[in-house]
């Protein structure tokens, strides 16, 4: 009997399960015993820690996208028609245009989007760098800025805890180099009482900060943006005013999710360690759209579609499986332009990051490179 | 305290990254005006750090309970 395999999103995530699973069950591929399915909404393949750089014009856009097609083993069927319903109970996945893909197993991998529309005036009044329209914008932006006070803030809850603290960096580095920051004021916000969750990079922060000039305040959750007056106001009642605002808008998972009722925000309740969906012995969840409360990042979705490949081939070739996810994270954190940290962390493990070096900092330009290895499962 | 019924538990026990306060701020902007939530944390800190921010922002903080190697913060959305 043939086993049927879909997967859901072609991000970091599904990308790499496909692959990987490709390579595991390349016989049974060939001989028709296994079918994948990968089904995802775009031609188009983005490394969206790409745009960070694109802020910054370190990186053509055209660097950070690839086709799909060129990512994905050819042995797995590509199909690019987005998932409208998730059909549980009876193992069935409806696209757009009406087809149905039955599966023996599922994984889920259709990541995080940004809602700014539930921030009222944040759409209007706000530049963000979380899709690659958002970081051209912000960079032609801020190639014109005169000077001012800039802002950043953060939405609750958001995908790559560490990327606002690096465009802080490297805000200051950008207006270093142009030589303007007796100009320009940077006021960087946090959502909870200190400056990054991870605490220890927090404490290295406080410092980085002062010494630099750079304003903070903390427990700062947008309530809502007046774009005409230039004010963020909070839920904790305070009030910023701005010259130029980066927000971060809050994240939802796909509306797929919403509309298959597995989870009200997009978030699908997932077992921490075996990455599987309730009572649901056949669908496996990774990336950004796992209800688990960790960082919603490349690398988890990395670590997590390792775990669920070793898993799905096991329970294909060999009836059980028992690798687990440990919550393994690994981020390298910008400190600027030309340093870089490192910290990792797993459920066990509390993090402990690196001293910031310059070869950390090439070590983050080079995996920028790198990930198309990763997502083609090689790395 | 303890015969408040809880609506939903939030298990952020061994969470680093985003960690428990995090997870309280997303629950309740998602959540409807009377809710009860009950924060499950293995760290210390959010047993001050929590209750901190629930008054600051003018829910009702109903109180902690010690676990085993954790703690369960509760508290109500009332706006
Ligand atoms: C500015 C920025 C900087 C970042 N920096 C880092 C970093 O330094 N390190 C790090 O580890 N992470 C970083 N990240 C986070 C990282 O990019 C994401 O966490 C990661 O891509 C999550 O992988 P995923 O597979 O869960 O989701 P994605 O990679 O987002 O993939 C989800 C896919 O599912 C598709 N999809 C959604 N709905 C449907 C549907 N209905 N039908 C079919 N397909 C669907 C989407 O189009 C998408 O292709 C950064 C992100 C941003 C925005």
């Amino acid at each position: 009997m043939t086993k049927r395999i879909v997967i859901v999103g072609g991000g970091t995530g599904g990308t790499i399960v496909a692959n990987l699973l490709a390579r595991n069950l390349y016989r049974q591929l060939i001989s028709g015993q296994v079918v994948i399915n990968m089904i995802t909404d775009k031609e188009d393949h983005i490394y969206q820690p790409g745009f960070l750089y694109v802020v910054f014009d370190k990186v053509r856009p055209d660097e950070i996208v690839r086709k799909q097609k060129d990512l994905i083993d050819p042995h797995v069927n590509l199909i690019v028609d987005p998932a409208v319903k998730i059909d549980r109970d009876n193992n069935i996945v409806i696209t757009k245009s009406g087809r149905e893909f039955s599966y023996d197993y599922l994984v889920v991998a259709t990541g995080s989007r940004i809602v700014p529309e539930n921030i009222p005036g944040l759409k209007e009044g706000a530049h963000q760098f979380y899709d690659l329209e958002g970081a051209k914008k912000l960079r032609d932006t801020l190639r014109g800025f005169d000077g001012g006070r800039i802002a950043v803030t953060i939405g609750v809850p958001h995908k790559c805890p560490v990327a606002p603290l690096e465009l802080t960096f490297m805000l200051y580095d950008y207006f270093k180099q142009k030589g303007m920051l007796n100009k320009v004021e940077l006021y960087y916000t946090y959502p909870i009482n200190r400056l990054h969750a991870l605490e220890p990079v927090s404490n290295w922060t406080v410092p980085q900060f002062e010494s630099k000039g750079i304003k903070y305040e903390t427990l700062f959750n947008m309530e809502e943006i007046d774009p005409a007056k230039k004010v963020v106001r909070t839920m904790e009642g305070s009030e910023l005013n701005y010259d130029l605002l980066v927000a971060i808008p809050p994240h939802k998972g796909s509306q797929v999710v919403i509309d298959s009722g597995m989870g009200p925000e997009g978030w699908v309740q997932t077992d921490k360690r075996l990455l599987k969906n309730e009572k649901y012995n056949n669908v496996y969840v990774i990336g950004d759209t796992t209800d688990i409360p960790i960082s919603k990042a490349g690398s988890t979705a990395h670590f997590q579609a390792d775990v669920v490949a070793e898993r799905l081939s096991s329970e294909i070739l060999e009836g059980a499986a028992s690798t687990e996810y440990d919550g393994k994270v690994v981020c390298f954190v910008e400190t600027g332009f030309e340093e870089a940290t490192y910290v990792w962390f797993n459920y066990n493990t509390p993090p402990n990051p690196a001293p910031p070096s310059r070869m950390l900092h090439w070590m983050k330009l080079g995996y920028n490179r790198l990930y198309w290895l990763s997502a083609r499962g090689i790395l | 305290m303890t015969n408040v019924k809880i609506d939903k538990t939030i298990d952020a026990r061994g969470s680093a990254c985003p960690g428990p306060l995090m997870e309280l701020i997303k629950t309740i902007k998602s959540v409807e005006v009377g809710t009860v939530i009950e924060l499950l944390s293995s760290e210390k800190g959010t047993t001050v750090d929590a209750p901190a921010w629930i008054k600051k922002v003018g829910h009702e903080f109903i109180g902690i309970k010690d676990g085993d190697g954790y703690w369960s913060i509760i508290v109500k959305k009332i706006k």
